[in-house]
């Protein structure tokens, strides 16, 4: 399409035009204030049909969907977690805390038959720090931390931007400790005596 | 007293719609929602905003003139709230009939103009001073074609008093003492030997006995514009330049009073553009042989259907007007200072002076 240029016109009538083009423009979009747009996602065949109408949404109540594999608000699923660590080493930005203890017990597998050997007293990720760029979803092992479409979660604290995905009590995970130190006592205390034993024997 | 407190009522009843409507009017035409929170879509806004602004702290800033500062948003609502002493609501409900209400009218307006500056100087602030400065420069310039429009149409009427204007303007004209066996011809033009005195309806409005004041009306509605500092006429409030200019200083209930008092001048100029040119509170229907809709739609003078046939007139025709004030402020671009004053003295002044000359031309026709 070529591009012509704007003429300047400056006479009475084209004046007396232009303003009731815009008044003209102004009540036609009043008019057309009955429609609203409803909150479809892109990929819907009305998405690009709606030109009339108010275009704007009561946000709380209304809100276009996201796309699935958007990068949102992350949300790590314990049970499945085998506290392997890699997400945190990955994360650039360094917003997540784990602290591990071995389990001294069966503590059973993760839903795709992982089998889970540590505890995790701390799973902290500070969402505040958070760069959104998916590193940890995609080095999972697991695939327990993903990413989800939840995108509103500000806080008037910006303490509450950490959030602790540990399911453990710190009672339940002192507790933990203890039993693994113990544990570690007991097999050091054996090793002792095979080695004492063994030292006899020669 | 009891007209004083009838008139507040309606008035604050007619501005809290008002203000609900120009946030709606707003939103609509650039496809937006409007309020939706407060009460059903959003109709309590305006009431929330104004007990919100009840609520808050009475500033008065510290190197402020505290006299000026406190008295102007009192003078300024005063002064427009005057002006709709004289403005008649039916053919027997005025709050003050007096004799020359429309000099009386252009005379307490002009009073705003002091307030205005007595808020911007008092405030002792730059961007209110400017403000101010601007709004003055701009009401006092605009009042001039104004004040020329309302002279053509007073000048056909031959008459100072509204009350009298509005019996002119229908189909009830020969029950006004005084002009018993008084006619109206259409156009105003007796050779054409087309009587519409008992036609009345929009024949007998005032833009129709003398075509010269569709005109006026025009220019009028332009200068009325300016004189309540609406867009596109608003460099006295200019958000992006000077804040809110003259008020920018101002929070809690005097805020409110300025508010109203802005929104009340709108209102105001808008009577009055309907009493003098739009038929008053007359019905735009007229009778048309023995289909009598003009007498049908009047009721009877003094009795309440006759009160509130003409109040509903009225009013119908100032929303009708307020309307189109909202919509110019959301189409049109704000106009810079020199052009602004070039509308004013190049383009409107000599044509309200053109037609001022036409009008009395006229009137020598009518008789």
């Amino acid at each position: 399409m070529e591009r012509t240029a704007v003429k300047h016109k400056t006479g009475f009538w084209d004046v007396v035009k232009s303003l009731g083009s815009g008044l003209s423009l102004t009540w036609s979009h009043f008019l057309k204030a009955g429609n609203r747009r409803t909150p479809e996602y892109v990929s819907d065949e009305n998405y690009f049909k709606q030109k009339d109408g108010l275009v704007t949404l009561k946000y709380p109540y209304e809100a276009i969907p996201v796309p699935d594999n958007g990068r949102y608000r992350l949300h790590n699923e314990i049970d499945d977690c085998i506290v392997c660590d890699l997400c945190a080493k990955v994360c650039p930005v360094n917003c997540i805390t784990i602290e591990s203890v071995k389990a001294t017990e069966d503590i059973g597998t993760t839903s795709d038959g992982t089998k889970k050997r540590l505890y995790a007293p701390t799973f902290d990720i500070d969402m505040a720090k958070c760069c959104y760029c998916g590193l940890c979803t995609t080095v999972c092992p697991t695939d327990c931390l993903t990413m989800t479409p939840v995108y509103d979660f500000s806080e008037v604290d910006i303490k509450n931007m950490v959030y602790h995905f540990t399911d453990l009590t710190p009672e339940q995970a002192e507790e933990k400790k203890q039993m693994f130190a113990k544990q570690q006592e007991e097999m050091a205390a054996a090793k002792a005596a095979a080695l004492a034993a063994r030292k006899s024997n020669k | 007293m009891l007209a004083f407190l009838l008139t507040l009522m309606l008035l604050l009843g007619i501005v809290i719609v008002l203000a609900y409507a120009e946030r709606k009017v707003a939103a609509f035409m650039q496809d937006r929602m409007g309020p939706t929170e407060a009460g059903p879509y959003g109709s309590l806004q305006a009431v929330l905003d104004v007990l919100k602004l009840l609520q808050k702290e009475d500033i008065v800033p510290a190197a402020a003139d505290k006299k000026l500062f406190k008295l102007a948003p009192i003078l300024i609502f005063a002064a427009v709230f005057a002006g709709f002493a004289v403005i008649p609501f039916a053919p027997s409900i005025v709050p003050a009939g007096i004799g020359i209400g429309v000099f009386y009218l252009l005379a307490i307006i002009s009073l705003d103009v002091v307030g205005l500056l007595m808020a911007g100087w008092g405030s002792n602030n730059k961007y209110a001073m400017l403000g101010a400065m601007r709004s003055v420069a701009q009401i006092v310039s605009y009042e001039i074609p104004a004040g020329l429009a309302i002279l053509s149409a007073v000048m056909i009427c031959q008459s100072l008093d509204f009350q009298e204007i509005s019996y002119q303007q229908g189909a009830l004209m020969n029950q006004f003492p005084g002009m018993e066996y008084d006619m109206n011809w259409l156009f105003g033009i007796r050779e054409l030997g087309i009587n519409t005195t008992t036609i009345g309806g929009i024949t007998t409005w005032n833009i129709f006995r003398a075509p010269m004041l569709l005109v006026a009306f025009v220019i009028y509605f332009i200068a009325s514009l300016a004189e309540s500092n609406r867009a596109p006429f608003d460099i006295p409030e200019a958000e992006s330049e000077l804040v809110a200019g003259f008020h920018v200083e101002y929070s809690g209930f005097r805020f409110a009073v300025l508010f109203l008092a802005e929104y009340s001048m709108m209102v105001l100029v808008s009577l009055v553009a309907v009493v003098l040119f739009l038929g008053s509170w007359n019905t735009p229907l007229p009778n048309i042989g023995p289909v009598s809709l003009a007498y049908w739609t009047t009721g009877t003078v003094g009795e309440l259907s006759g009160i509130l046939w003409g109040v509903f007139w009225l009013l119908s025709k100032t929303f009708v007007l307020l309307f189109l004030q909202l919509q110019v402020r959301w189409t049109y671009p704000r106009l810079r200072v020199d052009q602004l004053m070039h509308l004013c003295w190049k383009v409107l002044t000599p044509i309200a002076l053109g037609v001022v000359l036409l009008a009395g031309l006229w009137r020598l026709l009518m008789i």
